[in-house]
Order: structure tokens, then C-alpha cells, then sequence
């Protein structure tokens, strides 16, 4: 199953900026490559990632072909509030997948 | 071969016809072929801007200039902006010259960010120009460049699925 990796500070202090990892494996197929037997092979990406946290989305990126397999993305936002922080990573062949993190924020 | 501009021998020949080949091979079966140019980047580029004016400044992209392996090279885009209600940066996109399409990655930030800086890991079919471009609150358009040489391009080898 698809793996997800999400790296946030347990606790912020109010105000903080604070730096979010992410990480998913995932083949990104750019759909621009041949099989062993000269076979196109289909593109398979992530199109979207997303971060939602205190109410907002506050982050999202559009990836294409050419983002790296396992996609990592680094990014910040300022600790407003304690909380969950929502990942999502939406791509073809109905690829959803989902990560969820905890912060308190004090 | 110092006079003549190109003068082969004839292993070069062999290895540079080997390299031909193979690669029409790869471009002819795979899906879609093309592969973007520097127009297309401008033409990317044109697309997001419109007619508006790119500065360049206070964008900082970081990338290695050396690269082993292109189907992994990290980088970061920095951009500097105050980051409040008011006056914040909204988007980031990258663009390249070489790929088969001219877009890597677009960040959509905000002023929740704090701070403007992304990272993430790309694929570089080739030794090429990556263009970061900021878009800010006030709709003015930032950028920076960087140039990279890829020893091993991505998208080359044969997947083993």
C-alpha cells in the first residue's frame, strides 16, 4: 500500500513558522518511457498535493511528469492553532491517499 | 582535431551512432515524443505572465550545478517578501528547458506560509536551464534562474516493470 510520511513539530509556539516534510512512494511514471520490451508505458503521476490546517488550505503544489518517484515536498506556514494538519495527494488512476498530523500549539 | 571543428574517429562515430539509434528508438516507441524546447519554456512562461514583466531579484532558486543523476535532483525556491495579509506570495512555478514539457512544479503559498520557500526533488532529462518564477500578491512577477549539468539524464533507462 502506498506509503506516507509526514514530518510536523509535535509543539509550536503561537506565531512560529514552522517547516512540514512530506514524502509518498509513488512511481511517478512520466509516461514518456518504454518497458523492456519497447512497450510505451502509461503515465502514472501524482497531480496534486495539498495541506489543510486551522481552516485553510495552506499549501498546494501541481506537480507534473517530472517530479521525482516519491515525491518529497518541504514547505512552512505559521503554527496558528492546535490541531490536525490534512495531506492529501490526488493523481491518475484515482490515486488518493491521505495523512493526517497533530500539532499543539501553545 | 584542433583545426577542424569536428572531426570524428571512428569509435566516436560508432558510440555517437549507437547513441542515435537508441535514442530514436526510445523517442519513436515511446508515447509521446516531443520534447519541450527553449521556445516551448517561453511559451510556458508567456502563458503564466501574460504580458506583465518578469524582474529578476528576489527570487533565490537552489539547485546543485553539478548532477550525477537526473531522475532525482533536489531543489529550493526562496523568495523574499514580507509574507503578511497584504503583501505575500501567492505562487511559484518552475520551468525547464529540456524536458519533454517545459513545467516541473507550481506552489500555490499564501501569507499562512510565514515564510516563502518550497522544496521538492525533479527529474532532468538533460543539462539545462531552470527558470523559478514568483507570483505576488500585487500580481508583479519575479525570478531566477539556474543552470545544471546532468551527467546521467532521467527518462533514459528502461524500467525493470
Amino acid at each position: 500500500m502506498t506509503r506516507a510520511l509526514v514530518n510536523v513539530p509535535a509543539r509550536a509556539k503561537k506565531g512560529d513558522i514552522i517547516e512540514i516534510k512530506t514524502l509518498i512512494s509513488h512511481p511517478m511514471e512520466s509516461g514518456y518511457r518504454v518497458g523492456y520490451g519497447g512497450e510505451p508505458l502509461k503515465r502514472d503521476i501524482i497531480q496534486t498535493f495539498s495541506c489543510d490546517y486551522d481552516g485553510a488550505k495552506i499549501f498546494l503544489a501541481q506537480f507534473s511528469p517530472a517530479v521525482a518517484a516519491n515525491p518529497f515536498v518541504s514547505f512552512h506556514t505559521v503554527a496558528t492553532a492546535s490541531g490536525k494538519l490534512v495531506f492529501r495527494w490526488e493523481g491518475d488512476n484515482g490515486f488518493e491517499a491521505e495523512e493526517t498530523a497533530e500539532i499543539v500549539v501553545e | 582535431m584542433s583545426d577542424a571543428p569536428r572531426v570524428f574517429n571512428r569509435r566516436t562515430l560508432v558510440t555517437r551512432a549507437v547513441h542515435v539509434v537508441a535514442g530514436a528508438g526510445a523517442l519513436a516507441l515511446s508515447a509521446a515524443p516531443a520534447r519541450a524546447t527553449p521556445d516551448m519554456m517561453s511559451e510556458a512562461i508567456r502563458k503564466l505572465v501574460g504580458g506583465a514583466k518578469v524582474n529578476e531579484g528576489r527570487v533565490t532558486l537552489d539547485i546543485p550545478p553539478l548532477v550525477e543523476n537526473g531522475n532525482t535532483v533536489p531543489l529550493t525556491v526562496a523568495v523574499e517578501s514580507p509574507m503578511t495579509e497584504k503583501d505575500y506570495v501567492a505562487e511559484i512555478h518552475i520551468f525547464n528547458e529540456k524536458n519533454p514539457q517545459p513545467y516541473l512544479v507550481a506552489a500555490y503559498i499564501g501569507p499562512r506560509a510565514g515564510k516563502a520557500e518550497f522544496a521538492t526533488r525533479v527529474k532532468l532529462n538533460d543539462s539545462q536551464h531552470i527558470i523559478a518564477i514568483a507570483r505576488m500578491s500585487d500580481g508583479s512577477f519575479w525570478s531566477d534562474g539556474a543552470d545544471v549539468i546532468v551527467t546521467i539524464a532521467a527518462c533514459v533507462e528502461i524500467s525493470e516493470q
